[in-house]
């Protein structure tokens, strides 16, 4: 692999961890004020859909960007009616939104475009385009050609959209707002003993909801760049899930913004090897050390814990396991060589597998394999004041 | 003094919540810069009143004055601002913050949070100065014990200036050193000028340190009166309505043989945390063992490994036979079937079903027991219904109703109905904990009863109790944890309240003595 090719990968990673990454801080204000959003996905995906259609109809991408950010506060503002003030269930909510925006993204797109439930194209004018920083090569074969440092600079720190920019700033923003802000002291303090906060005399619910609309706007430009500056449209189910993946890369981070643009990046690097490399070659060998040593580091911390994560890893390290052992005799029948010939053969890695990387990865996150993270205490619990 | 106008003045306050009237008719007056006592039973209304003044409840009617000036306080926000602080039962703490940062929260002079954290440094050595108030601000909730934690309380309440403070309960968490030490700074902070409101169900408190004492009862204000012009027995008699035992009538106990006999019990929690160590002690047949402590120091994990649901290594011989420690072949049904009942000390937790109904709840843990099977298949309701209501009628459980679920119980009522499913199945050992904890004056009289009773059927009894009062009047030996150990045991005629105290605290057994 030479220089380019990682700086390339790592274009990539950044382009595909920043939805993941505004939706993870969308949910970290949520979830840091005590609200479970598991409605990320259906927000993104709502705003996906509005901000290209808003972009197509108005030509303009930034009223769309506003009308992505408006729809996804009013489902946010939705579950914190649900959620706050009539103290419902929250992952209920959640899931309702989820299943509003998939369904209604399609249906409106159907009626208003006819175009198979997409929106259709947005010419260049309608999308998030890349800003080419001040001398900056952008013809591909001008970077080949380019010195190390300049590839650096050309390919991974300029040529993004602006939300790129404006998602990689929203780190470092979030830490100030939590970690230096009035506002951000009482956030903390009401994911995590909201009657320390109302008996301080501030407002729970006041406080919850200006939570819950963050998240909105931030779960609202992740959609856009969806749907405006990674692809030109709104496709069905684009979001893929990254909602669900941004709750995961969120426990990862144990709730700290710096935390998430690291578990963020390294969720957009499996995305980014399954766009890159959707055709890796690689000898039975390695592949089956691989996998048997993921099957033995599985089941080794497996074995430690309860009856129902043994029972999960367990048959997720013996699925791995019999996954090498039928790529190894698979390849030994098929090319019609010896069992130990076969282990040098190199074979194509099925892109299926690729593409499951991120939501392998997420499983074992969600097993608690990395860490035992702490959510904040009052999490998912509705605020009842006691007598 | 009377000439000044008092700190609080509550006219005619009421309030109902439903049909329940938690306050009738409430007037009080507080002097500014005494201590003023309140007392009364679960369900007297004193939380309400409380909440009241604190802005959590509005009252239907009635008049709040401070120092004097008719006030409105609609939101705790108000009752800062009048120079109101509350330290609750429950600390409103925020566990993993900073104690600067607990006492900013709510406070603070502005949008950054520098400033005001300064501030408040600066501010928290100057009350830690003027009333012996010392706390680190930079430790950690979580890692400050109670006490330390009730501090910052009182800090938080300082911070806003507050005039008035009241405690709700605060001795319930607190080591009899640690309880000693926040009457010095009540005292202290009565000499500065400030004005507080006790509430409490323990006389002692209220003879020790209040100026004058309140009694409520059934949501009535029963009577005001100089705590120099009475007496415990008097100020009980006026809660309860009528005449109590303050002290548990008992005989001395005949001790039989042994009938559980527990040898270097060591328990470590999954987070590898040494929770006991090297515990032995036996209890024989009819007696009462109790075990004061802290809570936390290991208790609940010993009634978890006696009850059956906690590993332990080490022996328990239960009759003479060992009982299963690793937790494979032991659970609350094979425990049961040893001889042993549990009395859990969470009992909404662990003893109750609370959203089931009071005759399930009486026969839960012996359901599969063949009176109340109708056939192989089915259970007979109609028995276990008959038997709740013959339970309910010994124990005196009010309302008298079979199918009420548990939580629309009373916490004294709740344990009854623990305590009669678990001694009616006369065991050969009981294990109590806390058994009287959130319960009234005459329901603990007669749970103390219950057990005394048992004791003289030849029964052996393990009482774990943080209530000192409740293991000096019931135990016929007493011996002390800390950390996980046995500090020492003691005979209750021959130790007080000081020497279990100190050994409460971890000072070791020839120290104390």
């Amino acid at each position: 692999m030479d220089f380019f090719t990682i700086i390339q990968l790592g274009d990539a990673s950044v382009r595909m961890a920043i939805p993941l990454l505004l939706a993870c801080l969308a949910g970290l204000f949520s979830e840091r004020a005590g609200i479970f959003d598991i409605g990320l996905e259906g927000k993104m995906l709502a705003a996906a859909f509005l901000s290209a259609a808003v972009s197509y109809t108005s030509g303009s991408v930034w009223v769309g960007l506003l009308a992505g950010i408006g729809i996804s506060v009013i489902l946010s503002i939705i579950h914190g009616i649900a959620s706050i003030t009539f103290r419902g269930n929250q992952l209920i909510s959640g899931v309702a939104i989820n299943f509003f925006a998939a369904g209604l993204t399609v249906v409106i797109a159907q009626g208003w475009f006819a175009q198979g439930g997409r929106t259709p194209s947005l010419p260049k004018d309608a999308r998030f385009n890349g800003l080419n920083f001040p001398g900056a090569v952008s013809r591909m074969r001008d970077k080949m050609q380019a010195s190390p440092g300049m590839q650096f600079y050309s390919e991974f720190v300029s040529g993004h959209s602006i939300l790129v920019y404006l998602g990689i700033l929203a780190v470092p923003l979030s830490w100030w707002i939590l970690y230096h802000t009035r506002f951000g002291l009482r956030l903390r303090a009401v994911g995590e003993a909201p009657e320390a906060v109302d008996t301080a005399g501030i407002s729970v619910v006041r406080l919850r909801f200006s939570a819950v609309i963050i998240c909105g706007i931030l779960c609202g430009i992740a959609g856009a760049y969806l749907s405006t500056a990674v692809q030109a449209g709104f496709t069905k189910d684009m979001t893929a899930n990254r909602g669900f993946i941004a709750l995961a890369a969120l426990i990862f981070a144990k709730w700290r913004p710096w935390y998430a643009l690291g578990a963020c990046l390294l969720f957009g690097l499996f995305f980014a090897i399954d766009i890159r490399f959707s055709n890796i070659q690689l000898q039975v060998i390695w592949i089956m050390a691989l996998l048997l040593s993921c099957a033995s580091g599985l089941t080794t911390y497996a074995v430690r814990r309860e009856k129902i994560d043994v029972i999960v890893l367990g048959g997720l390290s013996f699925v791995l396991a019999g996954v090498a052992f039928v790529a190894w005799f698979a390849t030994a029948s098929t090319e019609g060589i010896s069992i130990f010939a076969a282990l040098w053969e190199t074979v194509k890695v099925p892109s299926q597998l690729i593409q499951s990387l991120p939501y392998l990865f997420v499983v074992i996150v969600l097993a608690g394999f990395v860490g035992k993270a702490i959510p904040p205490r009052a999490g998912g619990q509705p605020y009842v004041k006691e007598r | 003094m009377n000439d000044m106008s008092p700190a609080i003045e509550l006219v005619g306050i009421s309030k109902a919540f439903g049909p329940v009237q938690a306050n009738k008719d409430i007037s009080i007056r507080v002097m500014p810069g005494t201590i003023h006592g309140i007392i009364g039973e679960n369900g007297a209304g004193k939380s309400t009143l409380m909440s009241i003044l604190y802005g959590f409840y509005k009252a239907d009617a009635g008049e709040i004055y401070i120092a004097g000036q008719k006030i409105q306080i609609p939101d705790s926000q108000a009752a800062i601002a009048a120079g109101i602080g509350m330290v609750f039962q429950h600390f409103k703490l925020v566990q993993n913050f900073s104690v600067l940062e607990n006492v900013v929260l709510g406070a603070e002079d502005g949008a950054l949070l520098r400033p005001s954290l300064a501030k408040a440094r600066k501010q928290l050595k100057t009350l830690a100065e003027e009333y012996e108030l010392h706390v680190d601000p930079d430790a950690i909730i979580e890692d400050l014990g109670v006490g330390m934690q009730q501090r910052v309380e009182i800090l938080k309440a300082l911070y806003r200036h507050a005039d008035i403070l009241i405690l709700d309960e605060p001795t319930g968490v607190l080591t009899p050193p640690e309880a000693d030490q926040l009457f010095r700074i009540l005292g202290r902070l009565k000499t500065e000028g400030k004005t507080i409101i006790l509430i409490t169900h323990k006389l002692r408190e209220i003879m020790d340190i209040t100026d004058t004492v309140s009694v409520m009862r059934r949501g009535e204000m029963d009577s005001t009166v100089r705590t120099s012009m009475t007496n415990p027995a008097d100020l009980a008699e006026r809660m309860v309505g009528r005449k109590v035992l303050l002290r548990v009538d008992k005989t001395l106990a005949k001790p039989k043989q042994v009938v559980i006999e527990v040898r270097d019990l060591n328990i470590t929690d999954e987070k590898g945390v040494h929770r006991l160590k090297g515990v032995s002690f036996n209890v024989r047949a009819g007696e009462i063992l109790g075990i004061a402590g802290v809570s936390g120091n290991g208790q609940s994990e010993l009634l978890e490994v006696l009850g059956g649901y906690g590993k332990a290594t080490g022996e328990i011989l239960m009759n003479g036979v060992p009982l299963d420690l690793t937790g494979a072949h032991s659970d609350g049904q094979s425990r049961r079937a040893r001889g042993i009942a549990h009395v859990p000390e969470d009992r909404q937790h662990d003893g109750l079903i609370m959203d089931f109904s009071a005759s399930e709840n009486t026969a839960f843990g012996y359901h599969h027991d063949p009176e109340y099977q109708r056939n192989t298949l089915l259970m007979d309701n109609a028995a276990i219904l008959r038997d709740a209501q013959g339970k309910m009628e010994r124990f005196d459980v009010r309302p008298l109703n079979p199918l009420l679920s548990a939580k629309n119980f009373s916490g004294g009522n709740q344990q009854k109905i623990v305590v009669a499913r678990e001694i009616e199945r006369d065991p050969d050992l009981l294990l109590v904990g806390q058994p009287t904890r959130g319960v009234d004056i005459g329901a603990i009289e007669f749970i103390h009863q219950q057990i005394v009773a048992l004791r003289d059927a030849g029964k052996a009894i393990l009482l774990v109790s943080v209530e000192l009062d409740e293991i000096l009047g019931l135990s016929d030996r007493i011996a002390v944890m800390f950390d996980g150990q046995i500090m020492g045991e003691r005979l209750p005629e021959n130790t007080n309240e000081k020497e279990l105290g100190l050994l409460m605290a971890g000072v070791t057994d020839g120290e104390a003595a």
